[in-house]
């Protein structure tokens, strides 16, 4: 009953977002409110059936509701709650619903805000719609997560053991507000092409919140993949530039390169074709990076079962997507060209070169990730792309943007000043200089590549400091991209302090025996089974040693989920903010001796928070953006208003 | 040249620049650090060159496994037709088993054997990494169905 609840629901949210496309284009005319009206409506309708499918899947879940396929598949009776909720989308048919009601959610937010006026509102509507319903086709015909299995099991396999844990349930839902929130600025930026000038002029400002939500909950979630994959995998690492890591990572680099374009083209009509471009690309990055997780092209957790069909379809819709919306770029951007001059110093070209390191380390990322499947699909050639390949193309890159970041916002639009703008900023080089001549004094080993990560660290939180002293008083979302800023020198510092610092030590040690690792001394008690619900466990007893005393027990595990015969390492952490202490059980090598695994990691745990403090800069800016409600932009009213300021 | 103009000639070398040095990066980058895949069959004809790096692909050949005092490992990788020694210093992965498919990256030493600084196995019973399936099914070792 509740399946054909939600098979239902699905369907008649499909003729519904068919509805809203048809409608919400036609809305885009000047003269025409009834179809805007439709539009709205419609739009209000596929929320509520897409709300109710989702509710019907998650309701089947919880009453482990084993006659639907999906249920039986990544359930059980005895899962705890919080993975029975989050089985429904740990596979590929309920992770696309999670898709579809993220996107209901964003489209009710565009109908109800209204932002950009009702042309713009419409016609987004419109593009929303369109993209709904291609979505929907997909999921009824190749994933529907509402499908029968005959006969009912009375049990259920469960769900994947590594997706048991609270950092593997939250990191969809993150990334996929992510991902289609820029289907959203994707569709602002297409309906500005669709109504044009002069109704089109304040399209960058009506998607600014979309933008934004994009982009932190996009951060947050490639954080909270990064520090799932860090504590789960055994390894020490954070990033293993993995497809699938870097799948979420492209977004991310096109989503901040639009976040900034798109000030530009807001205060002063600059870039604005480019924005529109941007705009497109980095929802294209999302289908993409959709493509490379869902269509079994590369192996991962992921890869929950590999059908060519899905592929198919999602390279069917990219083609469509991305095609149809370049198409209209190309028919529509040269009426919509134009925008203030600026000098070569100013706040406009730091903009440009934000855009251009950004694009240039997307593009990076992009062959590195692209190039062994285009490889192994033209010639069979097998190959791979290490991390020594990012290390040298994204890592300089994105240096490189680093040392302007402090710059830009000290500049004046239109014509700056670079000495004016440097001179307040001089301490922060002062905070640079210091950082280097320690980290050269103290750290050991040397290391320039760690001195320079920690000089361009000071450099930034430095200038942070000042652009937040600078603006006491001032409404909060004004300190927005300082912290966001500075967000970035505490990953910077994290991700320096782990990569040419981390020390490691391996050996296999029998009861009783001594390892050292950094500055600690740990001892090895022995090994005891442990008898989990669905699993079994070896568990390490290893003490932290001061001289003879204990001062703590560490208890790293291995477990061999017997269902799914699937092994798990479960590593011990120990942290004291600064530092982590990590510990992985390795293998059996017989007679009570274990192969052991250690790192000490300085700084590991500012990476992640670093990630946190940059989605709370962009938490500010989102949240003045919804308090103070700009007046409906007139045509070029934004700009004298700005230019006056 | 007005101040348009001239904006769009900044736009359009930067672009320009950063394109071209973007490439380069790249271009330079995959050159030298590409890290192919080889079957032991391939390391047999080839002559792979010691020390350049490259992943190998197999089954753990039955009785191959053996420890030594410390926590290096070796056994032999197999495809049924050419089989390749390998030595490993790391723990390796929970499922590594003999007769199962495995992965390892590294490099061959001077004495033909292959010193590898990752092992990965499947990470699950019924998964068989792609690459050792296509090794095996051109040593004509590959059995549809059974894995």
């Amino acid at each position: 009953m509740i399946g054909e609840l939600g098979q239902l629901s699905l369907c008649f949210a499909l003729a519904l977002s068919l509805v809203m496309a048809n409608a919400g284009i036609l809305g885009a005319q000047p003269a025409n409110d009834t179809a805007r009206r439709i539009a709205h409506g419609a739009a209000m309708g596929f929320f509520v059936f897409i709300v109710l499918a989702f509710g019907a899947l998650t309701f089947a879940y919880l009453q482990s509701d084993f006659s639907l396929r999906t249920v039986a598949e990544n359930s059980t009776t005895a899962q705890p709650l919080i993975y029975k909720i989050s089985a429904v989308w740990s596979n590929h048919e309920g992770s696309m619903l999670l898709w579809m009601l993220v996107m209901a959610l964003y489209t009710g937010a565009i109908a109800i805000a209204g932002r950009g006026g009702p042309r713009i509102t419409a016609a987004a509507l419109g593009v929303m719609g369109l993209l709904a319903a291609a979505f929907l086709l997909f999921i009824l015909f190749t994933s529907s997560p509402f499908l029968r299995f005959d006969p009912t099991p009375f049990e259920g396999a469960g769900l994947n053991p590594l997706l048991q844990d609270p950092g593997a349930a939250m990191h969809p839902p993150m990334l996929y507000f992510g991902y289609v929130g820029l289907s959203a600025s994707f569709a602002y930026a297409a309906a500005a092409l669709i109504v044009g000038l002069p109704d089109s002029e304040g399209w960058a400002r009506a998607a600014r919140p979309f933008m934004l939500t994009a982009w932190i909950t996009l951060t947050c979630g490639i954080a909270l993949g990064s520090w799932w994959a860090y504590y789960t995998l055994g390894w020490g690492g954070f990033w293993f530039w993995d497809a699938v890591e870097n799948a979420s990572l492209m977004p991310w680099l096109i989503a901040t390169a639009l976040l900034h374009s798109a000030l530009a083209t807001e205060a002063r009509g600059a870039f604005r074709t480019w924005t529109l471009l941007l705009a497109i690309g980095g929802f294209s990055m999302s289908l993409i990076g959709t493509f490379l997780v869902r269509s079994g092209a590369i192996t991962s957790v992921h890869t929950f079962a590999s059908d060519p069909t899905r592929g198919l379809f999602i390279l069917i819709l990219i083609a469509l997507a991305v095609g149809g919306a370049l198409a209209l770029f190309a028919w529509r951007a040269p009426s919509l060209q134009g925008g203030a001059a600026f000098e070569p110093v100013s706040r406009e070209t730091m903009l440009l070169l934000n855009n251009v390191f950004l694009i240039a380390s997307c593009a990076a990322v992009f062959v590195g990730t692209l190039y062994p499947l285009a490889l192994d699909a033209m010639t069979g050639q097998k190959i791979t792309v290490g991390p020594p390949y990012y290390a040298i193309t994204f890592a300089p890159i994105f240096f490189a943007l680093l040392a302007l970041v402090p710059l830009g916002p000290r500049l004046a639009w239109r014509k700056g000043n670079l000495k004016e703008a440097m001179k307040p900023l001089y301490p922060a080089l002062g905070v640079a200089a210091i950082a280097v001549i320690a980290v050269l004094a103290i750290a050991s080993p040397k290391s320039l590549a760690g001195a320079g990560a920690f000089a361009m660290a000071g450099w930034l939180l430095g200038t942070s400091v000042i652009e937040i002293r600078k603006r006491r008083g001032a409404r909060m979302a004004g300190f927005a991209a300082a912290i966001a800023h500075a967000g970035l020198a505490v990953s910077l510092l994290g991700i320096a302090g782990t990569t040419v610092w981390r020390s490691e030590a391996l050996a296999v040690v029998g009861a009783g025996d001594r390892l050292a690792v950094g500055p600690y001394t740990l001892r090895f008690n022995g090994i005891s089974n442990v008898d989990g619900p669905n699993y079994q466990g070896r568990r390490a007893a290893i003490d932290l040693m001061d001289g003879d005393k204990v001062t703590a027990t560490m208890r790293p595990e291995q477990r061999i989920y017997t269902a799914e015969g699937q092994d798990v390492s479960v590593t011990a952490i120990r942290t004291t903010g600064l530092r982590d202490l990590y510990l992985a059980l390795g293998d059996d090598r017989g007679n009570g001796r274990w192969t052991l695994r250690a790192y000490v990691s300085p700084l590991a745990p500012l990476i992640w928070l670093g990630a946190l403090v940059m989605a709370l800069g962009g938490a500010l800016s989102l949240a003045g953006r919804l308090r103070v409600r700009a007046p409906e932009p007139k045509a070029a009213a934004p700009v004298l208003a700005q230019a006056a300021e | 040249m007005n101040a348009r103009k001239r904006r769009r000639l900044y736009f359009a070398a930067a672009i320009v620049l950063a394109a071209g040095g973007a490439t380069w990066l790249i271009l330079g980058a995959l050159k030298d650090n590409v890290i192919f895949f080889r079957s032991p069959t391939d390391v047999a004809q080839r002559q792979v060159q010691p020390g350049v790096p490259f992943r190998i692909g197999g089954l753990v050949a039955d009785k191959s496994v053996s420890h030594g005092s410390g926590a290096e490992v070796r056994f032999i990788v197999t495809d049924g037709k050419d089989s390749v020694p390998v030595e490993f210093k790391g723990v390796l992965p929970a499922l590594f088993r003999e007769g199962q498919g495995v992965i390892a990256t590294g490099a061959l030493n001077a004495n033909g054997t292959f010193e590898a600084n990752e092992v990965l196995a499947k990470h699950d019973e019924k998964y068989m990494p792609p690459e050792v399936v296509d090794a095996l099914k051109k040593s004509g070792r590959w059995k549809e169905g059974g894995s």
